[in-house]
């Protein structure tokens, strides 16, 4: 096996749903150690929401779960008797990081704060990967990335001129955070390999997803002027936008920045005679004329594939793309190329799964991804041979509960 | 200046930026750690300080709201690449750097003269990473991409907007690029931690289609799984194999507040029975609304004429009330409501003002705004703004005499060959 450039960093993480998963996926797939403690008693809400592989309800199964969880160990125990606190500790001592994104205060609770867990391991680097930070009135609200997408405003800067704040459609602030938790994560971990030091990282989702907003909030102070959203368009480059294809719900994305590329659009597009006209001659009387333009465009494209404009268009030097659905995604060439969904097999006749990889590649020290664990899957191992705890204790801890 | 960040986490690396607005954000966030972040534009300026919006409206190589938001914790050259002596400097910046982020067509570096392998001969310690729509590799990696083409390739773009209209991006920030310099950006923390390791540099390179891909939920799993396509839901939630939508942005009195009623036992035990209780103290709730038992109410079995009723009562509620009222309540009464917040919102979040999040910098003369001070906050090191974005060239002097010794008249001389 090819060496990865995180090999023998040990990751420890109590985590839920998204934005705790996605961070020690990504510290996993470049070869972090890591065991995500869980419990059968409380189900990640991701283990039960589906969709199932084969259909069949079941935590292992849950697409929803073994999406954001490659890469990991799991191992269960239970937290809420004293002895799991005690074995989660142990858990830590031989850790150097600790992940996890429980609400504010909730893990000093348990007695598993970062005073605490320093004085089990004074050099932890611990991360709370929290929804607005460990400090605040806030502190204590509960919270996830779909609300809270909405609270940091980019509603008011989707959707088209006139309509109602559009929701984007997706948990944007959880997709956000576990970039911006990584990177603190690897740098305290440089940091601590030249100074010897450990830290508490308080990474706050409000905040990492606002700090993207930066224009709008400048906007509004410097200009006064409050934002909204101007749907495809772009504001300094005409044609720019989402043209209507042949067949249902197809579309293609067309941008033109240049002259250079206005004209190698107007060739492929047939040299017709609209686009010969003065008021589409320069990138300023584009940008005038953009509600012609792009229903002249759509014409054009209305009748025919979308990927066979993307292709025409591409070679033709024009940037230009599919809207490409999961299906689109699952034979995409590049992706297929680099290698980018890997399908796994998983066991207890589940079947396979196919894992999206990273977005970052490296020359010396590649990531490479394993499949998310079954519940529970790694008990023996982490508790034997990491803690070396004896069979006769593992076994006895076991029938006591303790890792349910 | 002297570099004195020696307590911030990577305060003891410079980088060497050459990224358009495809990879701004990387240097900025390495800057934010401490980084010594050089950026080098072509002489003039980098064709990115042309995005709006603009400072009073007015375009101009330095009033780009949009480009100051993405190059602050960065010092500003210039430097022609075109000529061989432009390159000769550069390389001997790379001996004084430990990472180049550079986000050119692929293949361009190589024309230069300078793609990895050429670098990893000036600097054998260097990290180049590559930011590019589609990869370094592969069949379409010439292909030209734009923000909103890797929306659309990554697969984000046709979750987002309403059923019949065009799929839409999220406008003026150019997400698909953030994300992308965001990985290309603990991409390059990770290959250091591994050269504090190996003592060896490496090439990083980002697919900005990659980094969509991986910031969508679940467009390739779910066909994979079911072998149905999402849907987009605009500002609704698909139920999950059920035609129902739950509504997750409403109207209230002065703007908009998001929301979900969730079924069964996490409605249940969380928001639902506390939102009623208000709803009816309101006298806005009848009989039918206080017997719903939510513990059984599940979404995908309920007819969507009981579930338009059930949203409606919600509806008039929230359309009663303003975002400060719903906000107020919310938190006293533990239920999930929150405003949909415009910037000025934001800028007041009594969140954000406790926790010291705004910064104040100088935008121009006698202009000082609030600017985000950090991406993370930690215990020990420190995440913040050091410097506003740099005016064009505005840092040529002391970055070539500090670096490279070169003196003033030297400076004088490259500016007139146009070399800076």
């Amino acid at each position: 096996m090819s060496e990865r450039p995180l090999d023998g960093v040990k990751v420890v993480t109590f985590e839920h749903a998204l934005a705790g998963p996605m961070t020690t996926e990504i510290l996993g797939s470049y070869g972090a150690e890591v065991v995500r403690v869980e419990t059968g008693t409380r189900l990640d809400w991701h283990r039960q929401a589906g969709p199932f592989i084969g259909n069949v309800s079941l935590p292992n199964r849950s697409a929803c779960y073994l999406f954001v969880n490659s890469s990991k160990r799991a191992i269960t125990l239970n937290l809420r008797l004293p002895k799991g606190i005690e074995i989660a500790r142990r858990i830590v001592k031989w850790a150097d990081v600790v992940v996890e994104n429980f609400a504010g205060g909730v893990m000093a609770k348990m007695g598993l704060g970062y005073d605490d867990l320093c004085k089990v391991k004074p050099d932890i680097i611990m991360l709370s990967a929290g929804i607005y930070g460990q400090t605040g009135p806030f502190a204590h609200v509960k919270g996830h990335g779909g609300p809270l997408t909405a609270l940091t405003g980019f509603p008011y800067i989707t959707g088209f001129p006139g309509q109602e704040p559009q929701f984007p459609g997706f948990a944007l602030t959880d997709f956000v955070a576990p970039r911006a938790n990584v990177l603190a994560i690897v740098a305290a971990l440089d940091y601590r390999r030249r100074t010897g030091k450990g830290q508490y990282l308080d990474a706050s989702q409000f905040e990492s997803a606002i700090h993207m907003l930066t224009p709008m909030v400048l906007e509004y102070e410097a200009n006064g002027r409050e934002p909204v959203g101007i749907g495809n368009r772009c504001g300094y480059a005409a044609p720019h936008g989402v043209y209507r294809c042949a067949g249902e719900n197809r579309w293609c994305v067309i941008a033109v920045f240049t002259d250079d590329e206005w004209n190698a659009l107007c060739r492929v597009m047939g040299d017709m005679e609209w686009a010969k006209q003065s008021r589409f001659q320069t990138p300023a009387s584009r940008l005038d004329n953009e509600d012609e333009l792009d229903g002249l465009v759509e014409q054009w494209t209305s009748t025919k594939q979308a990927e066979v404009i993307m292709k025409l268009l591409q070679e033709a030097g024009v940037p230009a793309g599919v809207v490409q659905t999961g299906a689109d995604l699952d034979h995409d060439p590049q992706l297929t190329y680099r290698g980018f969904y890997r399908k796994l097999d998983h066991p207890d006749s589940i079947g396979s799964f196919t894992y999206s990889g990273m977005p970052a590649r490296m020359s010396r020290t590649n990531y490479r991804i394993t499949r998310a664990p079954m519940l529970g899957e790694d008990n023996e191992y982490v508790y034997t041979k990491i803690l070396e705890m004896s069979d006769e204790e593992f076994v006895e801890l076991m029938s006591g509960g303790l890792f349910e | 200046m002297v570099w004195e960040r020696g307590g911030a986490m990577l305060g003891s690396y410079r980088v060497l930026d050459l990224t358009d607005d495809q990879g701004l954000y990387c240097g900025q966030l390495l800057g934010y750690l401490g980084a010594d972040v050089i950026k080098v534009e072509h002489p003039g300026g980098d064709k990115s300080r042309l995005i709006p919006p603009f400072l009073h409206g007015v375009l101009g190589v330095d009033n780009s709201l949009y480009w100051r938001s993405f190059n602050t914790n960065k010092r500003g050259i210039t430097l022609n690449l075109d000529t061989a002596q432009g390159r000769n400097i550069f390389r001997e910046l790379v001996r004084k750097a430990d990472i180049v982020v550079e986000s050119f067509p692929p293949g361009y570096m190589a024309q230069l003269g300078l793609d990895y392998n050429a670098l990893n001969e000036v600097n054998g310690k260097v990290i180049l990473t590559s930011i590019s729509p589609f990869g370094q590799t592969g069949p379409h990696s010439k292909w030209k991409g734009s923000d909103l083409v890797c929306w659309a390739m990554g697969g984000l773009l046709a979750q987002t907007g309403d059923p019949d209209r065009p799929p839409v991006r999220i406008s003026h920030i150019n997400f698909a690029y953030q994300m992308a310099g965001a990985d290309a950006a603990w991409g390059t923390a990770v290959a250091l931690y591994w050269r504090g390791i190996s003592g060896r540099g490496q090439h990083v390179t980002v697919s900005i289609q990659q980094s969509i891909a991986k910031t969508n939920f679940m467009a390739h799993e779910v066909f994979e799984t079911t072998g149905k396509e999402q849907k987009r839901a605009s500002s609704f939630y698909r139920v999950e194999r059920s035609e129902v939508m739950l509504r997750s942005v409403w109207e209230a009195k002065d703007g908009y507040v998001a929301f979900l009623i969730f079924g069964g036992q996490w409605g249940a035990t969380h928001d639902n029975p506390r939102l009623v209780e208000w709803i009816n103290e309101e006298g806005m709730a009848d009989d039918y609304l206080r017997g719903i038992d939510w513990a059984k109410l599940s979404w995908r079995r309920t007819p969507l004429d009981e579930v338009a009723k059930i949203h409606g009562y919600v509806e008039r509620f929230f359309k009663s009330k303003t975002k400060a009222e719903l906000l107020e309540g919310a938190i006293k009464r533990r239920i999930a409501i929150q405003p949909v917040n415009t910037p000025s919102d934001i800028l007041e979040h009594p969140q954000l003002q406790a926790r010291d999040y705004w910064q104040e910098m100088a935008l121009a003369d006698a202009m000082l705004v609030k600017f985000p001070s950090r991406f993370c906050l930690p215990s020990y090191s420190l995440c913040r703004q050091w410097m506003p974005a740099p005016r064009v060239g505005e840092h040529n002097a002391e970055v070539y005499e500090e670096l490279l010794g070169i003196s003033p008249e030297k400076l004088n001389r490259l500016k007139e060959a146009s070399i800076i």
